[in-house]
């Protein structure tokens, strides 16, 4: 006999029974997608991810992830032209992340608290030799040293850095960073061994019994422009102005200084010997528009009081004066003489018109293919026509040549010789799919413009080597991580777990993120609709 | 130092938010949460109401530890949450007719209050009665009316999809006016749903001078279970007036836009978002970012045709006043505080007789 209520037959029971899952036709799924500052990055970093924890004040975690990538972050956060940032999503709703002081904030915080990479768990005996300690070379010795191998690094200067140190003037990078971050890298076990100028590859190879070998000697010979000079003007190059200002702290020269050129090079120059006291006039070919240096970089150098002669070229010298030729651009954007001449005065001239690869060491290397200034290398590899010879840096990009650049090329090829050791051929890990602005939910985010770092203010920087940007203070650095929109990635906002009609999404805990229940799933796609950083696809169901 | 920060990547907008303290986080967002209607309900994909129940309840059960008796009157939450003999819901529920949720609302409250003093209980449980907006602005209005007037202590939540969706999707007088149903089809001279028809129950709730009135959408999370627990530290009648976007009813372009259309119903000023005590307007949640309306209706069937080619732009015109005269008589934009006398929309539609 039933003991139950009046017309009642059945016992209650629950709709767990009921799995609505079998109704679905979409299934949501979690995608991983590559942030736009990410795919920019020619140093590879893994940009969305360190600003993740930078967000939550983990600094020293957010550290290791930017590490795991690039050794240089307290360099990077003051030299590299982050275009990143240009093509950052948040730009497209107010102004993008400051990614560049956050770096840099990350890399002054490791400095300051003296962290330290860890060393290898152990070695794997294999021998590789680096030449050149440039970004390139010490970015590829970092990275062995991390797979175990051990690396010796031969360098031609007195001290280690490269353009680093010889190129990029002081005010740019202090000399004291540039030393903290490489000693971290010696720290691991990688030797460095300056003064030591490599003549014969080959016979080092061999002498030392390297397995592989990079070469890094980067592109340190000023490019020569024929100038007919009248009588004794001064014309120097670029990269000697910057050596021996490195070097000696100083230079002689003229007060009225012709900088001839309009790439990155030039501006230091430029800005450099405004700190010096002379008055340089930057001279070049085309407008502003088409210049190749940094926009911020001139911006700044304009701001210290630096003239630019725009659409002119140098077509002679005598002793106080240069003779320019006015141009104009052709409908394709290339410079064109007009026949028009001026006197310009000036005591000096200093060429910055680009830079070359020493050859004179490339030669000797048999069956060594070098193309257009560069050593030619397999992309994929970074290998060059030469088995077991590798290259990375400016010696081997002919076209862009930035540190940042340098640091990528160097970890590549280190993973590629890491394969090459092993006997396997390298492949690049294939890229996940773009997190493109219009697969996110823009309503979502709060609005916060971009905290703009503080300037030395003008009068003190034009005559001092002083860091002209200050670093961002913990606040400021905390508030532009937060400003990251986690583009195709979790940030764990709970939006997906929250906006579920079904109730069919777990949440795993902080740091877990979640998982879909797919037994109630209906698969309405709610989620995907309302996350706000585009993690979430809807896949058609195999029916 | 990170507490000095208050800029938290998405700041509350979303329901969770890793970066901002735990306290400040809705009840949504916690991993024991109560899920008061849980899995397996039969609603349709991407249901509104499901969502705002459990929103609802959830956050009331939060408010009261727990403590709480729903009263369901017939309609597509009973329908879906509970066939015989299997129930979503995870708390004591009763199934009432179709219009009298109200006063069995009503009954239970006395009942319980009546059994904890036999029992000598230190907590009488808490009473909310629901329906959806047919069962509560036309057939159910009687008795809601009557549970105001006696001021019983319950709160009563209309979760308002602005049609009969349960039986078919027919006309009901919280149906916006040219909105297509099954009983007010795109035909004649003024297509859709009539225009100058209809009431406003939040504004009749507040006339009833009841302690606590609001209004809120699923897309505007924390402001809803604020009310919801704002709602619970009253005694006496409340009414609470959800806005659920119906994915079927609405005709919306995917299952996946009922949050999304909700937002833009408060957006666009559709649908004023704000909270009254004792039949005052105490305050009102602004406008982020307006929106025009034709953004609101183009995501739904039901006024495609007032978007087609063959659109009157005229009607179009109307509805986008209808959403201005909201915005100005609830003050929902800019710092302004809010009006004191607000008037229901069919006020402004009957005065604007064209």
């Amino acid at each position: 006999m039933m003991n139950k209520a009046f017309a009642v037959t059945l016992d209650p029971a629950t709709s767990l029974e009921n799995h609505t899952g079998s109704w679905r036709t979409l299934r949501p799924e979690n995608v991983f997608k590559l942030p736009p500052c990410n795919k920019q990055c020619p140093a590879g970093e893994n940009i969305q991810q360190w600003l993740y924890y930078a967000a939550e004040g983990n600094y020293e975690m957010a550290w290791r992830f930017l590490t795991e990538n690039n050794p240089f972050p307290a360099c990077m956060g003051r030299v590299c032209y982050h275009t990143c940032e240009g093509k950052c999503n948040r730009g497209f709703l107010d102004e993008a992340v400051g990614i560049n002081s956050v770096e840099r904030f990350l890399g002054d915080y490791a400095i300051e608290h003296k962290l330290s990479f860890k060393r290898p768990a152990k070695d794997t005996g294999k021998k590789v030799l680096i030449i050149g300690a440039g970004p390139g070379g010490l970015s590829a010795a970092y990275h062995l040293r991390r797979f175990g191998h051990s690396v010796h690094v031969l360098e031609a200067g007195a001290e280690p850095g490269g353009m680093m140190r010889y190129g990029i003037p002081v005010y740019r990078l202090p000399r004291n960073i540039l030393d903290a971050e490489i000693a971290r890298i010696t720290d691991m076990g990688v030797t460095i061994e300056c003064n030591h100028k490599v003549e014969d590859i080959e016979a080092e190879k061999k002498k030392g019994g390297y397995d592989a070998v990079i070469i890094t000697t980067g592109a340190g010979i000023s490019s020569n422009v024929d100038i007919p000079e009248g009588d004794t003007n001064h014309i120097l190059n670029a990269l000697n102005v910057l050596g021996e200002i490195e070097t000696k702290g100083n230079i002689e020269i003229a007060r009225r200084v012709a900088v001839y050129g309009g790439g990155n090079t030039a501006v230091d120059v430029a800005r450099s010997l405004r700190r010096l006291g002379a008055e340089p006039i930057i001279v070049y070919r085309r407008n502003r528009d088409k210049m190749p240096a940094n926009e911020e970089e001139m911006d700044a150098a304009i701001a210290e009081g630096i003239q630019v002669k725009w659409l002119s070229t140098i077509t002679g010298a005598t002793k106080e004066s240069l003779k320019i030729e006015k141009m104009k651009l052709d409908e394709s954007g290339y410079p064109q003489p007009t026949g028009e001449y001026e006197e310009l005065p000036a005591d000096a001239v200093v060429l910055a018109i680009g830079q070359n690869v020493d050859k004179s060491i490339l030669d000797k290397l048999q069956g060594l293919k070098v193309e257009r200034d560069a050593i030619v290398i397999d992309p994929e590899t970074n290998e060059t026509s030469v088995p077991g010879v590798f290259a990375a840096g400016d010696v081997a990009s002919a076209k862009d040549r930035t540190v940042t650049l340098a640091i990528g090329m160097g970890k590549n090829t280190a993973r590629s010789i890491h394969a090459y050791l092993r006997g396997v051929k390298y492949k690049k890990q294939p890229k996940n799919e773009d997190a493109r602005f219009e697969d996110m939910h823009p309503w979502y985010y709060t609005d916060a413009p971009k905290t703009v770092r503080p300037e030395l203010e003008l009068a003190r920087r034009t005559n001092t080597f002083d860091e002209v940007q200050y670093g961002l203070t913990e606040e400021n650095a905390i508030y532009e991580a937060r400003r990251c929109l986690s583009c195709g990635n979790c940030m764990e906002c709970d939006n997906c777990y929250g906006v579920c009609p079904d109730n069919a999404i777990r949440k795993l805990g902080a740091g877990k993120g979640y998982e879909f229940n797919y037994d109630y799933c209906k698969g309405c796609g709610v989620c995907a609709q309302e996350c706000p950083c585009g993690h979430i696809h809807m896949v058609p169901e195999k029916i | 130092m990170l507490d000095k920060i208050n800029f938290y990547q998405t700041g509350s907008n979303t329901v969770g938010n890793r970066l901002i303290n735990p306290s400040m986080r809705t009840e949504q967002a916690s991993v024991d949460r109560p899920n008061s209607l849980t899995c397996g309900h039969r609603a349709c994909q991407g249901c509104g109401e499901a969502l705002g129940a459990r929103y609802a309840i959830d956050a009331a059960m939060k408010a009261t530890s727990g403590q709480i008796m729903v009263v369901n009157a017939t309609g597509c939450l009973e329908v879906f949450s509970t066939p015989y003999p299997e129930s979503a819901w995870r708390l004591p529920w009763i199934h009432s007719l179709f219009g009298n949720t109200a006063a069995v609302g009503s009954g239970l409250a006395a009942a319980a209050k009546v059994r904890a003093e036999l029992n000598g209980d230190s907590v009488t449980p808490r009473i909310i009665a629901q329906g959806g907006d047919g069962g509560t602005t036309d057939i159910g209005m009687g008795c809601l009316s009557g549970m105001f007037d006696r001021n019983d202590d319950v709160l009563y939540i209309c979760y308002d999809n602005e049609a009969y969706m349960n039986t078919g999707v027919q006309r009901s007088s919280a149906t916006p006016p040219a909105a297509r149903t099954a009983t007010t089809m795109p035909v004649g001279e003024e297509p859709g749903s009539d225009w100058g028809k209809g009431k406003d129950v939040p504004l009749i709730a507040m006339a009833h001078g009841i302690p606590y009135v609001a209004t809120a959408t699923i897309a505007d999370l924390r402001d809803l279970e604020t009310k919801v627990a704002k709602a619970m530290s009253f005694h006496g009648a409340r009414y609470i007036s959800i806005l659920v976007p119906c994915p079927l009813g609405w005709g919306l372009k995917s299952s996946a836009l009922t949050v999304t259309a909700a937002r833009l119903a408060m957006e666009t000023g559709f649908y004023p978002v704000y909270e009254a005590e004792y039949g005052q307007i105490t305050s009102v949640r602004k406008i982020r970012q307006k929106q025009p309306v034709i953004n609101y209706l183009q995501i739904q069937r039901r006024y495609a045709h007032l978007t087609g080619k063959k659109a009157d732009p005229n009607v179009l015109a109307r509805l986008q006043a209808m959403c201005d005269a909201n915005i100005e008589h609830f003050g929902l934009l800019g710092d302004e505080a809010p009006q004191l006398n607000p008037a229901a929309i069919q006020a402004y539609e009957r005065s604007k007789k064209v």
